[in-house]
């Protein structure tokens, strides 16, 4: 690449910068317009060398709408981080927020996450302890959440886990119509299934207790189990299995030493989507839960329904949080496994 | 090979088929004396028995959490005892009435000690009330004669009914009334259906278009289908030139990349919603940055939520991932000397793309289009929340029916409706796509 | 790694983090409107039952409509002990066997020894039901969109020329289409008889037609006020009650307009088969009662359903209001007002909705 060239476009930018400057006056504006429309040139070197001055405009059009893109996808989760911690009851950045003071700036809406719904937030010690643990909404609702999905995604893993390795063998009879029944709670629309659950639980008195909604949310997570268990297994060397028997492994010693450990992973990355499907799903729960079983997204719904507050922005920041995590160990399991197998590390 | 396997499964200490091993008619023998092609059957189907053993739980218990609900539900929608649980004699000898005139006297004092015993009835779905509620569905209105009547029977011990009942309320003396009290008394019913699909019987128990004003339910299914499928255009267009960079990209810097596309699909959905509200309204980022830089007047905020545009926008930021991530494993497989081939041939980079590139990627297209397309028909959350009256779906009106109004059994109808459209359209995925090739991250 | 035992702890751990809640004899769920209106009922009658019996009260929000109960009853699961419902509600839920019957003459008598069937104002006693208050849908406006002339007529809510801005209205047919027709000249008394009408109800949706694209629209009670203090809307119709409340609690400064106002009764209701129905009639008699009626009335800008009740009615809690001029039932109020008329949307609501759907859809 010859030099006139790179530094051709890096001037044209600088010289838009100061026009948008001109224009706007605002620093803050010329801060997005660099991000969006200088991120781009940062990735023009991969060009191929023989590319024409056509191409390279096109190629940074092309480049400048994917930033647009990723912005898009994810601004609205990063925004909502900031916003969480607004000193004032509003979903927008005041003035105090965009010059950085200090007192424009609260945990206020965290503090509510404990203290909305208690008898008596003013008290000390283990009265406000037993009082938040009981009594305050959103941790009623994180106790309800976390002890539905963590049943819901053992049942989920554990059929869901037996059914692949009974899909993924070669001799498996009625396959297409078998998977087919068991990705359907994905593709069915969850009005229907939860409408469906809402009547038939209501008959058999599952209605408005845990193991309903527990048994709602493992059916939900099972095609989550079912599409990253068969994926493992897919590129799984069924040589291994005749490996371990010609050494005179039973069934169950093959399964517990040879396939249990390469499966590991394609289980707990189906586990965690089912974790993670229980822990978002509010349709069922809105159809089948009473009070008593309120979850996080169940209390998030009537918030933004009824009364919006940024108590809801924080604890989406949390949530955010989460599934960070949460994203982080499955990508740490999915290099994990690509090495067990003995795949090249990407 | 396979059943070589098996066989030493079995056996485990023996280890290869006897190859000498043969009967008198020179039929293949495996080591304990059977025929190779016997126990090549018997072995085959202990192995596909074994592998469906492995799924029968799982199937058993979908069957009870999921299929048997979801059947229950479809019965619901054509199957209401309203009548013939509130006025048990009274259904069976109506059946016999030709729908001419009036029914019969004893027919009528069935009605009227029907309506007695339904009176002093407390028990659920054998009331007053119940019949009352399911003869509003077919004659508007009619609930308060139902009510009121039967507070007032108690008065009648003696004949003639009829006349009786006439005095009660001069509403009875109305032969619709009692034709649709005789299809009522069906505990079988396409009335729903009929209802789900803008239509009802008329006087005359003909099957007629509902008037023009309560028509409700076609346009929001077509309203459901054109915005499913706005959606899913503008996922498509959307994806498709960032699965094709991330595809490109080396690795390293597309895994990062990546991350932003699969933290949105991590993240709640509930989450996505609210940050969306926070950035739409107009209150909200959006228009206080518009009004900051000038753009638009405090006075002249736009408004982008909670109509259309909101839903559109907040359901394309969700279903995105779903479009991305099938598109990009196609593409990722798509070899970049291709279009090199393609160009040193001569073709311009246009013509490479579209002759070579594109039909390749068609498999990911129809994948992700297909995907968001029936995860869009069925949403609920979204249009629910920030869609306001504009943006209300198919499945908010079924919500609506099964939580607000009471009617279930139209509830039920419009569910089984929509359920026939997304299965149709997974048997197609499943033919195009199949469904193993569904993958995440 | 021992998996067995770490399963096993971890089971334990997580059912105790669910903890399920042992619920004591003496508790009952109350279930109500949410908000300001829970809260006079939480300071009025709650609390004093609870400190007089020693039970506990669990206090629950909802949205109207008897679909819960429904649900509850027909599961055979049922959790709410007491719920506070409208009246058209009240009376379906009754004939459908939803409810338990309720004998008016076990309730207590007025303070001044008179009978509670004629203490209680006529109406307010049913099968299944037992009137606490009367309120009211009104519209409300803020005074900072109209400084100096705001609207004083129901007529001036669609007149959208003069009084520009945002409407909020509630989604649904109930007290739109009432509105509708006042707005369109018909007398308060006549509006049912029209209503009955189709070329009532043809007309009602036209007037509705002219605003809209203004509207809009609300589902929760506590919505209105929150739309009025964001500015999502200059005007709003919503319950009494919530506006009196943002202006005397949270000095707010929202202005009500009476005229066309809709008035409705709010009862108690118990569902079908709870186990705790004893408690519940216990705290049904006792919330009832004259002197409970009148406290309720100090926190929230609604009208005891007993005339014993009325004399005792004074200011708001803790400020120098009178709550008399408050009431949708003072007689300045009522000059043009609309009692609803719980028979017509028993027997219209599944249709009126039905039209209201497509009409808000088309």
């Amino acid at each position: 690449m010859d030099m006139s060239k790179f530094q051709k476009h890096h001037i044209a930018f600088a010289v838009a910068c100061v026009i948008v400057l001109a224009i706007t006056q605002h620093f803050a504006v010329l801060l997005g317009f660099i991000f969006l429309f200088g991120t781009p040139l940062f990735f023009m070197k991969e060009l191929p060398p023989y590319a024409t001055t056509v191409e390279r405009i096109w190629q940074y059009l092309f480049l400048t709408i994917c930033t647009f893109i990723f912005v898009f996808l994810i601004t609205p989760i990063i925004i909502i981080i900031p916003l969480s911690f607004n000193a004032e009851p509003y979903f927008t950045f005041t003035d105090g927020m965009l010059s950085f003071e200090s007192t424009a700036y609260s945990l206020r809406w965290y503090e509510d996450i404990f203290s909305n719904g208690m008898t008596n937030p003013d008290a000390v010690g283990s009265a406000w302890y037993s009082d938040m643990w009981n009594n305050a909404q959103w941790v009623r609702a994180t106790r309800n959440s976390f002890f539905i999905a963590f049943f819901a995604t053992i049942i989920a893993t554990v059929l869901g886990t037996l059914a692949a390795l009974g899909l993924s063998r070669p001799e498996m009879p009625y396959r297409g119509l078998i998977t087919g029944l068991l990705i359907s709670p994905m593709i069915v629309p969850l009005v229907i299934t939860a409408t469906g659950m809402f009547f038939f639980y209501s008959d058999i008195g599952l209605a408005k207790t845990f193991p309903g909604i527990i048994l709602a949310h493992a059916t939900l997570g099972i095609p989550f189990v079912i599409i990253t268990v068969t994926a493992t297994l897919s590129g799984f060397d069924r040589s291994l299995i005749r490996a371990a028997q010609s050494m005179g492994a039973n069934g169950w010693t093959t399964f517990h030493k040879v396939i249990m450990p390469l499966i590991m992973p394609g289980m707990i990355s189906g586990a965690l989507f089912a974790f993670i499907t229980s822990m978002d799903e509010v349709v069922a729960v809105i159809f089948l839960a009473d009070v008593e079983q309120r979850t996080i997204p169940r209390q998030m719904f009537s918030g933004i329904r009824e009364q919006i507050s940024p108590t809801i922005l924080a604890v989406a920041t949390i949530l955010v949080a989460i599934s960070i995590a949460l994203l982080t160990v499955l990508e740490m399991l999915r290099r994990r496994s690509e090495r067990l197998r003995g795949l090249a590390p990407s | 090979m396979r059943i070589l396997i098996d066989c030493r499964g079995k056996n485990m200490t023996s280890t290869t088929l006897d190859q000498g091993n043969t009967n008198a008619d020179g039929v293949l023998l495996t080591s304990d004396g059977i025929p190779l092609k016997q126990k090549l059957v018997q072995t085959t189907k202990k192995a596909r028995s074994r592998a469906f053993l492995l799924t029968l739980p799982l199937v058993l218990f979908l069957i009870i959490s999921f299929v048997v609900p979801i059947g229950q539900m479809l019965f619901r929608s054509v199957h209401n005892p309203a009548g013939t649980n509130v006025l048990p004699n009274f259904a069976v000898a109506i059946k016999n009435w030709d729908g001419i005139g009036f029914p019969s006297e004893e027919t009528f004092e069935l009605f009227v000690k029907d309506m007695q015993i339904a009176r002093k009835n407390r028990e659920i779905g054998k009331t007053v009330g119940n019949l009352a509620t399911r003869m509003n569905y077919a004659i508007p209105g009619s609930r308060s004669l139902f009510t009121s009547t039967s507070r007032k029977l108690s008065t009648i011990t003696e004949g003639p009914y009829k006349e009786a009942l006439f005095k009660i309320d001069k509403k009875w003396d109305n032969q619709i009334i009692w034709r649709n009290l005789k299809r009522v008394s069906s505990d079988y019913t396409i009335a729903f259906y009929l209802a789900a699909l803008d239509h009802k019987y008329d006087d005359n128990g003909n099957i007629v278009a509902a008037e023009e004003l309560y028509q409700i339910y076609v346009s929001n299914f077509f309203k459901t289908l054109r915005l499913s499928a706005i959606i899913t255009f503008l996922c498509l267009i959307i994806a498709f030139p960032v699965s094709y960079l991330l595809s490109v990209l080396p690795l390293r810097t597309s895994n990062l990349l990546m991350i932003l596309v699969l933290l949105p699909f991590w993240t709640s959905l509930l989450v996505r919603t609210t940050a969306w509200i926070a950035i739409l309204q107009t209150q909200g980022v959006i228009n206080d940055i518009l009004v900051f830089i000038g753009l638009i007047s405090d006075d002249g905020r736009i408004q982008m939520i909670y109509n259309q545009t909101g839903t559109i926008i907040a359901m394309v930021h969700i279903l995105l991932p779903f479009m991305i991530l099938p598109l990009f494993s196609v593409m990722k497989t798509i070899p970049v000397s291709y279009m090199r081939a393609a160009r040193s041939m001569g073709a311009t980079p246009f013509t490479a793309y579209r002759r070579v590139y594109f039909p390749l990627t068609l498999p990911g297209i129809a994948a992700g289009t297909l995907l968001v397309f029936i995860l869009a028909i069925g949403y609920y959350i979204t249009p629910a929340l920030v869609g306001g009256e504009d943006g209300l779906l198919i499945s908010n009106l079924i919500a609506y029916h099964i939580q607000k109004s009471l009617n279930w059994s139209l509830g039920a109808a419009l569910g089984t409706i929509l359920l026939v459209v997304v299965l149709v359209l997974y048997w197609l995925y499943n033919k195009l796509v199949g469904i193993d090739k569904l993958s995440f991250g | 790694m021992n998996l067995s035992k770490l399963l096993a702890s971890t089971v334990v751990g997580v059912s105790l983090l669910a903890g399920a809640t042992v619920t004591n004899a003496g508790e009952i769920t109350v279930v109500s409107w949410g908000g300001a209106y829970t809260k006079s009922q939480v300071e009025a009658y709650h609390k004093p039952w609870m400190a007089k019996t020693g039970n506990s009260i669990k206090s629950e929000d909802y949205n109207g409509g008897s679909a819960e109960i429904k649900a509850q009853v027909e599961a055979g699961n049922v959790t709410w002990d007491i719920v506070d419902v409208e009246l058209s509600d009240a009376i379906r839920a009754c004939d459908e066997g939803l409810l338990e019957t309720i004998d008016a003459s076990t309730l207590p008598d007025g303070a001044d020894g008179t009978p509670a069937a004629t203490d209680f104002i006529e109406g307010t006693l049913h099968d299944c039901a037992v009137a606490n208050i009367v309120w009211s849908t009104i519209f409300a406006y803020d005074k900072g969109k109209f400084p100096t002339a705001g609207p004083t007529t129901m007529a001036d809510f669609f007149n959208v020329e003069k009084f520009p801005g945002k409407r909020g209205l509630r989604k649904g047919a109930k007290v739109n289409l009432e509105f509708a027709l006042i707005a369109d000249g018909v007398l308060a008394k006549d509006v049912y008889g029209v209503l009955a009408t189709p070329e009532g109800v043809d007309r009602a949706f036209k007037k509705l037609d002219t605003i809209k694209g203004d509207v809009v629209w609300w589902e929760a009670g506590a919505q209105p006020p929150q739309l009025l203090a964001d500015g999502e809307v200059s005007m709003t119709t919503a319950y009494n009650g919530r506006i009196f409340n943002a202006v005397a609690g949270e000095g707010k400064a929202f202005e009500i307009v009476w005229d066309g106002q809709v008035w409705d009764l709010d009862l108690w209701v118990i569902p079908k088969g709870t186990k705790n129905k004893e408690l519940a009639m216990d705290f049904l008699k006792f919330s009832t009662a004259t002197e409970r009626l009148a406290a309720q009335a100090s926190y929230i800008s609604y009208g005891p359903a007993r005339k014993s009740s009325g004399s005792l009615v004074g200011k708001y809690h803790n400020k120098d209001i009178d709550m008399g001029p408050q009431m949708p039932t003072n007689p300045d109020n009522l000059k043009n007002a609309v009692q609803n008329d719980f028979n017509f949307w028993a027997d219209n609501a599944d249709q009126l909705n039905e039209r209201f759907n497509a009409w808000l859809a088309g």
